[in-house]
């Protein structure tokens, strides 16, 4: 077991609380958070369903692991059909709001309809009820955080919440869980926010107790600790510099998109390092990061804790910007950083304490304000319509336009609408960096062939979260591929977005799988649940999960065009570094990666691959 | 040689591993909320630091016990309830100076940390070496050594 076999369903219209069993034979077949809440989700929804009416459904899962003590146990996703896509969301956040959740009882919530006013849900173990939030809305999700706890007179409550771009539907607005812990992507808050729905609290003392064979589950779960402990990346490389080791070397490969992917190497990547971070600033001379942190249940901890410099120009007289909060992780640093030409590393962080502030993901506002600032110098957008000048490189742009964005005002609403709906709206579609309208995130597909083909067929638009082949090709995890090599990456893609399913669904971190394969999830998964989580049952509960989506997708109108890049993609050269003349070998990649996944030539599960995978 | 839980909060990283495994012990259930140990998260300033019983030896919850359900294990030191005799009044929780001795609604009685018998399980799941399990009389064993490492670093005078 340690599913907690029940799901709370909340109908915002009516007001209507239920608690349903679990589906027993769906978690067997799901797993759990991501697997599950889609399949609960695709069974309940009409797949061309508009993502911000009332008929769309908004679920936050919980995996079998979550909640225990297998390292990184701590996950939770929120699923629905998102509206900056519209295709199936999933995304998929840490901190500890997914673990109060499983231990207040509860693998899943399921919410429904809209509210007639404002709301949020109170869940206190089996007590769950529905609570005015007028007095929140409008407010930050920090300060809807400290609100929560002061009302309920319980510090130790978990909150899972939106802020103002949630609220004023952003595409890509972000529920965000303790203070700086996001299901970031896809527009999961704008979904949110169309709701009425403001946070969901929730204190668990019941705890996860059904686990089938404990004594091997302790025995498992400390040996494969060990692995991350004694693994380079998992045990060194991400608790000292985070996720942000990458900056530097994805440079030097030539895989960093930079001023609208004009460029694959950006000049100021070392200013924006993790290097960097950990230096003393030539103003105050302090360090920006602070120390690193764990998220529940996690013996890897990646995450960055900054401080900013006070007197830098974005937080004068601003000293809510001044505690120590989440700092950059590599893909914000990018998106916010390279993407835009920017070097400030404080106007970064400024940045991206906006985005966690009010609840946006920085990937795609990021790459959003990169489309925006090159239709700036084509002289499409002009001064007078931004408010500002913004060109390449401008950090008090990125600042402006980040305040524009979270607060609603201005060109900001327009940003909001993501790049592929702003570009075509001012007539060059083509300079929206993104697949199925969800942005790039950092990685570029010219010079890591692989990762063009991932963000090309990813089943929530463009994302490395879906097929990290990085590790392949970058990082030689678990066997060294070469980057600038298309053959053979169709397969590799398949198993990577398979395996991820997989761990997605289960409660634990994607980060684990730098140490981890399949094969070490398994032994956890058989000791907290059931024998029968082989690896390679894991690997077919992955591939069926992939397949249910692309089904998903497939009714909801999307065809084998929309697994497309940008042209500049397909058309223009790398400029420099390794890759330099290459573009992305998307169109010999793709025949050949629906072939390797038994679907048709438009891009359909065959009924045979339907029907080895149960679906 | 008696030993003692011993905290480090610059290596703590907030994971919770040490409350989980707490509650496994105690309970047989994950479950943070009956953790006798408990890490604060000082999020305005970075700082994670885990806090629980450091056992007195002149024991407020002890002295205050009017049934006389806390008393001394004598080979480990830890000051230990007698779930048995411990009638709930809650005497000890004013008591302690520190608030590491706790009222449980469920069982009607109070928990402290009790060292596990000798073998904490919080210090063997902590990921980072911020809670260990050492001799009691050398707490400071650590720190002395990060002084004495700086001044044998020092280039010799002569």
């Amino acid at each position: 077991m340690t599913w907690a076999g029940k799901i709370l369903r909340i109908n915002l219209t009516t007001g209507s609380i239920k608690t349903e069993p679990l589906n027993m034979q769906w978690a067997r077949d799901y797993v759990g958070s991501r697997g599950l809440g889609s399949k609960y989700l695709i069974s309940e929804i009409d797949p061309k369903v508009d993502p911000l009416s009332p008929e769309n459904k908004l679920i936050w899962a919980t995996g079998p692991l979550t909640g225990t003590m297998a390292s990184t146990g701590g996950r939770y996703t929120v699923i629905t059909k998102g509206p900056l896509t519209g295709a199936i969301a999933c995304s998929n956040s840490g901190g500890y709001f997914g673990a109060e959740l499983k231990m207040a009882g509860w693998d899943m919530v399921i919410c429904e309809g809209k509210s007639p006013k404002p709301v949020y849900l109170y869940i206190n173990d089996g007590s769950v009820e529905l609570r005015d939030a007028t007095g929140l809305w409008g407010k930050s999700v920090w300060e809807t955080e400290a609100e929560l706890k002061k009302t309920l007179q319980d510090p130790l409550t978990r909150v899972s919440s939106i802020g103002k771009a949630g609220e004023n539907h952003v595409l890509y607005a972000s529920v965000v869980n303790d203070l700086h812990r996001a299901a970031g992507r896809s527009g999961v808050g704008a979904v949110m926010g169309s709701k009425n729905l403001k946070a969901i609290a929730v204190r668990g003392t019941l705890g996860v107790g059904n686990v089938r064979d404990p004594k091997a589950f302790m025995r498992v779960t400390a040996e494969k600790k060990k692995i991350l402990a004694d693994n380079a990346v998992t045990g060194q490389g991400l608790p000292t510099y985070g996720t942000q080791v990458l900056m530097n070397v994805i440079n030097e490969i030539g895989g960093l998109p930079t001023r609208n992917h004009r460029d694959v190497q950006f000049e100021g990547a070392k200013d924006i390092s993790a290097e960097a971070m950990a230096a003393p600033r030539a103003t105050d001379g302090k360090k920006h990061l602070v120390t690193n942190q764990a998220c529940f249940g996690c013996t890897i901890a990646c995450g960055r804790i900054s401080k900013m410099d006070e007197t830098h120009f974005t937080v004068q007289n601003k000293p809510q910007y001044w505690g120590a909060s989440g700092g950059l992780e590599y893909e914000a640093a990018w998106a916010l950083g390279a993407a835009n030409g920017v070097n400030d590393l404080e106007a970064l962080q400024y940045a991206n304490l906006l985005c966690n502030e009010e609840g946006i993901d920085p990937i795609s506002f990021g790459a959003t304000v990169g489309a925006v600032m090159e239709l700036y110098e084509m002289g499409v957008l002009t001064q007078e319509q931004l408010g500002i000048d913004a060109k390449f490189g401008s950090a008090k742009a990125l600042a402006f336009f980040a305040e524009q964005t979270v607060n609603g005002r201005g060109f900001g609403v327009e940003i909001g609408q993501g790049s592929k709906r702003l570009t075509a709206k001012y007539g060059h579609p083509e300079l929206s960096m993104s697949v199925k309208g969800q942005e790039f995130p950092a990685y570029d597909g010219r010079a890591i062939q692989g990762i063009g083909l991932a963000y090309a067929t990813s089943n929530r638009g463009a994302c490395h979260l879906r097929g990290y082949t990085i590790a392949s090709e970058v990082l030689g995890i678990p066997v060294k591929t070469d980057p600038l090599e298309h053959e053979g990456k169709p397969e590799l893609v398949k198993a990577f977005q398979d395996a991820t399913a997989a761990f997605d669904s289960s409660g634990l971190c994607i980060f684990t799988t730098f140490a981890w394969g399949l094969a070490d999830l398994a032994p956890q998964m058989q000791a907290a649940c059931d024998e029968a989580y082989t690896t390679e049952e894991l690997e077919k509960i992955g591939e069926r999960i992939w397949n249910m989506e692309r089904e998903f997708n497939n009714a909801a109108g999307f065809t084998s065009k929309d697994d497309s890049l940008p042209k500049r993609l397909l058309t223009e050269a790398a400029k420099t570094g390794p890759a330099k003349g290459k573009v992305s070998m998307l169109p010999v990649m793709l025949p050949l990666y629906y072939k390797a996944r038994g679907w048709d030539s438009e891009g359909r599960p065959t009924s045979e691959t339907k029907k080895r995978l149960g679906l | 040689m008696q030993k003692i839980l011993h905290i480090n909060p610059d290596k703590c990283t907030g994971c919770l591993q040490c409350e989980m495994a707490c509650s496994f012990e105690n309970y047989g259930i994950f479950a943070t909320a009956k953790s006798r140990i408990k890490v604060f998260d000082f999020h305005e300033t970075g700082k994670k630091v885990p806090y629980t019983c450091t056992q007195c030896d002149e024991a407020w919850c002890l002295h205050a016990c009017p049934v006389e359900a806390i008393t001394k294990d004598k080979v480990t030191g830890a000051m230990v309830v007698n779930e048995s005799t411990c009638v709930g009044c809650k005497v000890c929780t004013i008591a302690c100076p520190f608030g590491t001795i706790n009222y449980v609604q469920e069982t009607g009685k109070v928990q402290k940390c009790d060292l596990c018998g000798g073998d904490p399980a919080c210090a063997s799941a902590c990921p980072t070496g911020a809670i260990t399990f050492v001799d009691a009389n050398w707490t400071g064993l650590d720190k002395m050594k990060q002084w004495a490492d700086k001044l044998g670093n020092q280039p010799s005078a002569s």
